[in-house]
């Protein structure tokens, strides 16, 4: 296909892109739906997971990222000195002002030939830079980036969102499709302005509209993406073995899923947010992994993710042989949320800051 | 504020980056650019594996400046599989009993701020026990 016969839509970079690889981390902390429900007894329904996964008292976006990336390098069998990009998506990062990103190049060894930054657009912050990775190495500026999408996610004491609000995410390499183990055959993003969650310049806790983060934010902006990806590309839900979408709680993705014509089969494997809660920028990509680790060659995967705010990111991916001899280079998905210590609410608040020290 | 103390040394910090030395072949943890074994120089570039095992430890429950928000915490002595031992704390040890010989792995996490919560934040390494697959 020439660049003039390409669809104006989608986001297809002159030479082909995949992921040449991927890593996953959790964080090994676990508060039970129930330890939240115990403290705010919320008048309406139980907790919408089993349990999220909580950063440790020394871990940050910065760390967990490092851990992921260094997965993702593992398996991508490159050095790290060969990225040209580290870009790391979040609603986390440590610092207002000082990138994560050269702590986590400077950690693996990528600096100093690198560009680096730090992205924002709520959770779909890692996908966007997965997006501007296709980028780089589709226009030959370089031949590796590295993305990543991490949270260690706020919610305010007494919200909701303190059910759900996760710690984890994901890196991913993006460099030539020759070499990937998951080809990226096309993107599709959409973005409209909607203010269905924000957090202000130096407010510790996020805002929300309730229920209007529900139909105009969540489902019309994956549903956009993901229907025109679709469509653009000629394919159906049929065509693909698994989906995964973003998953700030376990209905959302479950009903985004079936409006597309895809059924739970499909979703059930890219689905952590019961057991690791929402992680945010990270969410649509640890799913990602976590189907990366059990996908067979020639299997199709579409990934849509959401950012408030608002927008989504829709992909679509073909694995290739390659991640059969590639995934087992480096911890799965699945070892990381077997790995497990349950903790009670005071200890979540002690580690997650939301104690006054002074 | 002690940034340049810090800067200086991030990549051994961050990576356990260390030396190998040209002549004996001894791996050298901090560097020091003159070999502890065979006095000859030693400049060369060496990244530690990151898996040793825990030569000995002791628990702190009353932290010095800078890590009281963190106590109770295990620092060890950790025997790398190359030879030098570093100290460093122990992290992500859930219910495990930390043992004499126990399989450990590397970990870059943060150490702690410089001065309070305006100050720069201070990576390093850390040692985790061995188990969550190969890497």
């Amino acid at each position: 296909m020439t660049s003039s016969e390409k669809s104006s839509l989608l986001l297809i970079p002159d030479r082909p892109v995949g992921f040449i690889g991927y890593g996953a981390y959790v964080p090994r902390y676990r508060l039970p739906g129930s330890a939240v429900a115990r403290v705010w007894r919320f008048s309406e329904g139980g907790s919408p997971v089993k349990e999220k996964a909580v950063a440790g008292l020394d871990e940050d976006v910065i760390t967990m990222s490092i851990e992921a990336a260094r997965n993702a390098l593992a398996r991508a069998g490159i050095a790290a000195s060969e990225l040209r990009a580290v870009w790391i998506g979040s609603e986390s990062h440590p610092y207002a002002v000082k990138p994560s990103g050269t702590v986590v190049a400077e950690a693996l060894g990528a600096t100093t030939s690198v560009s680096t930054g730090d992205w924002q657009f709520a959770c779909k912050a890692g996908t966007e830079a997965i997006v501007a990775a296709m980028g780089l190495v589709g226009s030959g500026m370089g031949k590796y980036a590295l993305a990543i999408g991490m949270d260690t996610a706020q919610g305010r004491p007494g919200d909701q969102l303190e059910y759900t609000a996760g710690s984890g995410g994901a890196a991913y390499i993006v460099g030539p499709a020759d070499e990937a183990l998951a080809v990226i055959e096309a993107a599709y993003s959409f973005v409209t302005d909607t203010p269905d969650f924000w957090r202000r310049q130096e407010q510790k806790y996020p805002e929300h509209g309730q229920r209007f983060t529900g139909d105009p934010a969540y489902f019309k902006h994956i549903h956009s993406a993901a229907e025109t990806l679709l469509k653009e590309t000629g394919t159906s839900a049929s065509d693909y073995r698994f989906a995964v979408f973003h998953q700030p709680n376990p209905k959302f993705p479950q009903r985004a899923a079936s409006l597309l014509g895809f059924n739970d089969e499909q979703i059930k494997d890219g689905l952590l947010v019961p057991v690791i809660g929402n992680t945010y920028a990270g969410a649509a990509l640890i799913g990602l992994s976590a189907v990366l680790d059990i996908a067979q060659p020639g299997d199709r995967i579409l990934v849509t993710s959401f950012g408030s705010g608002a927008g989504s990111d829709a992909f679509a991916l073909r694995v290739t042989e390659a991640i059969l001899e590639r995934r087992g280079k480096a911890p799965s998905t699945a070892a990381y949320i077997a790995r497990r210590t349950e903790i009670d609410y005071g200890t979540y608040v002690r580690f997650r800051g939301k104690l006054a020290m002074k | 504020m002690e940034i340049p103390r810090h800067w200086r040394i991030k990549s051994q910090r961050y990576g356990l980056v260390g030396e190998v030395c040209p002549h004996c072949e001894i791996k050298i943890f901090p560097p020091r650019d003159v070999c502890p074994n065979c006095g000859g120089e030693a400049k060369e570039e060496y990244i530690f594996s990151g898996r040793g095992e825990v030569y000995s430890f002791t628990s702190l429950y009353d932290g010095p400046a800078g890590f009281e928000e963190t106590t109770p915490y295990t620092v060890a002595l950790i025997k790398l599989e190359e030879g030098p031992v570093v100290t460093a704390q122990l992290t992500d040890l859930g219910d495990a009993s930390v043992e004499i010989g126990m399989p450990v792995e590397m970990v870059t996490r943060r150490i702690r701020s410089d001065g309070d919560e305006r100050g720069m934040l201070i990576y390093g390494y850390k040692f985790r026990p061995l188990g969550l697959g190969p890497r």
